[in-house]
């Protein structure tokens, strides 16, 4: 405004100007937004594209089979479901150990289709469950960041959200898992916190608590965020940030939040008695305080105030010291502390390997490699201490959250690389936010040293993009960009205009203020030229995007392919396992196998399974574990003890597949010789290094898994070379006493074997008589040596 | 000694002073304190009971005793939005948001009671 009589003028004519370009970037970031979904689905479909729209993996099998028994018998039917054909004979409560978010979404969205007569099938819906909540997912976050630091951050964390590898990987089509949902109901409650931090509105802070039991339903990673947001409330207050809309934003949030977690059979009272929700009691309390330290300050003079404090610190500190020494007592008693095995493994990261060898063994549970960082959110890896700069200018309560957020997510990530997934949306955030800011200081920098283009009204625009540039002008080579960056540029700095014209100004003070914003102005060619490389280097990052998409993380799992001279092969060798089960077995048929193939088989081969990817009874697997490791006639007397009739294996030494049960057989051992202690991992191993082939010892030449995987193996090449383990084998050439081989798939990668039935009659064993049983049982022994009684 | 009294004569000064300013404080906030109290007053009486009694069935302590602190909490929220540091914010909005907020509290409380 350069004079007043010029800005009554102009202003009508200006606030019209500013009125359409309003609307026009409103209408803008809604065709924006709506892109941005469709991206985030699209990308996604790879797998239906290349293979078919089948469900992958293990963990998805199960998911999909409760949403079949749930959209077949209905609701109450799931939740009293007691599963008697897994863990057989200990059967499963499904209803109370399931997370039902996931089969309840998908079943709702199911039945909602069915009724308006579009009759997709459950498996459909249950493909694409996960994309379309990657699309909500980005929206929310596209909400969140908004409410951090505006629109244009907002944009840019939606779509670099929609596009991440790590994300991706959990949430393709077919990958029907907890995750699909969970990371949309983590970034909505998030946001839901902030805006009801923001706005201290009650009505916000009920949904807060509505999205919380969505995100309890469906995950369990919920725990992270009944930590995080007790850490957030507390760095506010420590850092003197109270506000009454702090008490609203949290306090309700715990009082519901742990009546409705309490809900969900799963967690039922662990909500109120696990160390995992003590931290939101605590700071529960301590809000409290907080929030009547600063009433009774408010209705009282200082001096007054003086005294109430020393007053209450000296009866106080007795009583607070009587509850934390009762409060400790309680939670020492318990062996854990009060925590659960999976807390304890994220929190001490060796805890695992220790004292729960089936947590170590599963590979999601390991640690990442620096490279997996790269792979999995690529360029943002750089962005993100920009973003976390980028927070501090000015520092909010929302963006002290984001940092709070970032740096918790990095160190779980860092613990289990399965938590990627939670450093995504983090990530997204701060990547979002060091983007925009770059933009806005470079586009105000080139826009202010545009001839005639600069007025007054500019002058204000230049000035807040160059406070930010100063801070910035190191990162701002380092930065990267996208594909859309032209719209949100030209977006951006309309809505600046709008902003700083509305902002009165002295006319002396203008003056300074140019003067100041020209020396703070980056040079026009910089600026364009840094403009062009962060777009440059977004297309680097939409390019590894898709790469990561179409190649890495679309694999089903179930269908394995591969390319050589003659063409693509296609290996289907575990579908037609399962339904050669299906067709050629008794519907009351256990099978018994690794626990990895349990969800698998009971959802497509529907036959009952002893052990399967749930994992909750240790002794059970071990003693899966243990037959496996054992000579055939030990495991056949434990299999028979479990009523089994089948067992199956998955040998990968004939096409090269690396995940078979010989490469997991040591896992076997090791977790059977944590229950049996007749099983030991030395035995199988010559000079500590694990081998099948001649050297091998004789324990591992005579298990059952060694039998099984490589019998008749020596026919099909005829020097039995196992591709897997690049040696020819040490036992070519052996008979199976007391299992049958009855079915083997084209590629020999599953193999199946029954049970023989046990002999009417045994030759060589007399009666049992005191004087004679030394006598029989040498007999016996020598009749086993030189007449096996079971050919 | 000399301390001692000053302290004791600091203990009513500080207490007098409180007093005076509650008093000061307008009607309808009274109200809500008086519901606070009300509503902490019934939790410590089921704690009570539960000590004494045992804690069988366990969701319905925990249901009874969450409806009365989240009542307490809600109150409290109501008393915060319709002080005189909300400016913009209409007593009628504040009072809808928590008449709203207590619904979804007592349908939970009322699925959870068993």
């Amino acid at each position: 405004m350069a004079a007043p009589e010029t800005s009554t003028a102009a202003v009508p004519t200006l606030h019209t100007n500013n009125t359409v370009r309003n609307a026009f970037g409103g209408v803008l970031s809604f065709f924006i937004l709506l892109l941005i979904g469709v991206l985030a689905f699209s990308i996604r479909l790879f797998s239906v594209i290349k293979y078919e729209s089948v469900i992958h993996e293990f963990d998805p099998y199960f998911n999909y089979r409760v949403t079949q028994f749930l959209t077949k018998k209905g609701i109450y039917d799931f939740w009293n479901w007691f599963d008697d054909r897994t863990w057989y004979p200990l059967g499963r409560v499904i209803g109370g150990t399931v997370y039902p978010g996931l089969t309840l979404t998908a079943g709702t969205i199911w039945w909602l289709l069915n009724s308006l007569n579009i009759p997709l099938s459950v498996e459909t819906v249950c493909v694409f469950t996960a994309p379309i909540f990657s699309a909500f997912a980005s929206w929310a976050t596209y909400l969140l960041t908004k409410e951090v630091k505006g629109a244009g951050a907002g944009l840019t964390a939606a779509v670099l959200l929609a596009m991440v590898p790590s994300y991706i990987s959990r949430s393709v089509a077919g990958s029907y898992d907890n995750e699909a949902v969970a990371i949309f109901a983590l970034i909505f409650t998030f946001y839901l916190y902030i805006k009801t931090l923001n706005t201290g509105s009650l009505f916000y802070a009920t949904l807060n608590s509505i999205a919380y039991f969505y995100m309890v339903c469906s995950w369990g990673g919920y725990t992270f965020i009944i930590n995080l947001i007790p850490m957030h409330v507390l760095l506010c207050i420590v850092t003197g940030r109270y506000s009454s809309r702090l008490y609203i934003a949290y306090a309700p949030l715990v009082v519901l939040g742990t009546l409705l977690a309490a809900l969900v059979p799963v967690v039922g009272f662990n909500a109120v008695m696990t160390s995992e929700h003590f931290a939101s009691f605590l700071v529960f309390i301590i809000i409290h305080v907080v929030a009547f330290v600063y009433y009774i300050k408010g209705i009282l003079s200082p001096k007054m105030f003086k005294v109430a404090v020393t007053l209450v610190v000296s009866v106080g500190l007795a009583v607070c010291c009587a509850v934390i020494a009762v409060l400790i007592a309680l939670v020492a008693s318990s062996p854990t502390k009060g925590w659960s095995g999976r807390s304890l493994s994220l929190l001490d990261p060796t805890y695992a390997s220790k004292y729960i060898p089936i947590i170590a063994s599963v590979s999601e549970h390991q640690p990442p490699t620096w490279p997996s960082y790269f792979m999995d959110i690529n360029v943002l890896a750089f962005l993100v201490p920009a973003g976390i700069i980028a927070c501090f200018l000015p520092l909010t309560d929302a963006s002290s959250f984001v940092v709070l957020y970032i740096a918790t997510s990095v160190y779980f990530s860092g613990v289990m690389v399965r938590l990627m997934l939670v450093l995504a949306p983090a990530a997204c955030i701060t990547s979002g936010i060091a983007l925009s800011e770059a933009f806005d200081a470079l586009t105000g920098s080139i826009k202010f040293q545009l001839p005639g283009v600069s007025t007054d009204a500019e002058v204000d625009a230049g000035e807040t993009s160059s406070d930010t540039t100063e801070a910035q002008n190191d990162e701002v080579k380092a930065e990267k960009p996208e594909e859309t960056s032209k719209d949100r540029r030209s977006k951006k700095s309309k809505k600046k205009e709008r902003e700083h014209v509305e902002r009165p100004s002295a006319k002396a003070k203008v003056k300074t203020k140019a003067e100041k914003k020209r020396l703070l102005a980056l040079p026009l060619e910089a600026s364009a030229v840094s403009l062009l490389l962060l777009i440059v280097l977004g297309a680097f990052y939409v390019v590894h995007c898709v790469w990561a998409a179409a190649e890495a993380y679309s694999a089903p799992s179930i269908v394995l392919t591969s390319r050589s001279r003659d063409g693509l092969h296609v290996f289907d060798d575990f579908r037609e396992a399962y339904s050669w089960l299906r067709h050629n077995t008794d519907v009351d048929d256990k099978v018994a196998s690794w626990w990895d193939y349990g969800y698998q088989t009971t959802a497509m081969a529907n036959r009952t399974v002893i052990v399967d990817n749930n994992t909750w009874n240790n002794t059970h697997i071990a003693t899966v574990g243990t037959a496996m490791s054992s000579p055939e006639k030990a495991a056949w007397e434990i299999f028979h003890s479990l009523d089994v009739k089948y067992v199956l294996v998955v040998f990968g030494g004939l096409v090269g597949y690396p995940s078979d049960d010989i490469n997991k057989f040591l896992w076997m051992v090791r977790i059977g010789g944590g229950v049996f202690p007749h099983i030991k991992e030395p035995d199988y191993l010559r000079d500590g290094q694990y081998r099948i082939d001649s050297q091998a010892t004789p324990t591992m030449l005579n298990c059952l898994m060694y039998k099984l995987s490589y019998y008749r193996f020596v026919e099909t090449d005829g020097k039995a070379y196992d591709k897997v383990r690049r040696t020819e084998i040490g036992k070519k050439y052996f008979k199976l006493t007391h299992f049958e081989e009855v079915f083997t798939t084209h590629h020999w990668m599953v193999r199946i074997y029954k049970l023989k039935a046990p002999k009417n009659r045994i030759r060589g064993k007399t009666k049992k008589s005191k004087s004679k049983t030394s006598s029989s049982s040498s007999s016996k022994t020598s009749g086993t040596k030189k007449k096996n009684p079971w050919h | 000694m000399a301390r001692e009294k000053s302290s004791k004569d600091n203990a009513q000064a500080l207490f007098h002073s409180l007093r005076s300013a509650y008093a000061a404080t307008p009607v309808n906030l009274k109200i809500i304190d008086l519901y606070v109290g009300f509503a902490v007053f019934t939790a410590l009486i089921q704690v009570v009971y539960m000590a004494t009694v045992g804690s069988f069935p366990f969701n319905s302590f925990l249901s009874g005793v969450l409806s009365c602190v989240g009542t307490a909490v809600l109150a409290v929220c109501l008393r915060i939005q319709v002080n005189k540091e909300f400016k913009d914010l209409p007593p009628e909005r504040a009072f809808a948001d928590f008449v709203l907020c207590n619904l979804v509290l007592h349908l939970v409380i009322m699925n959870f009671l068993g």
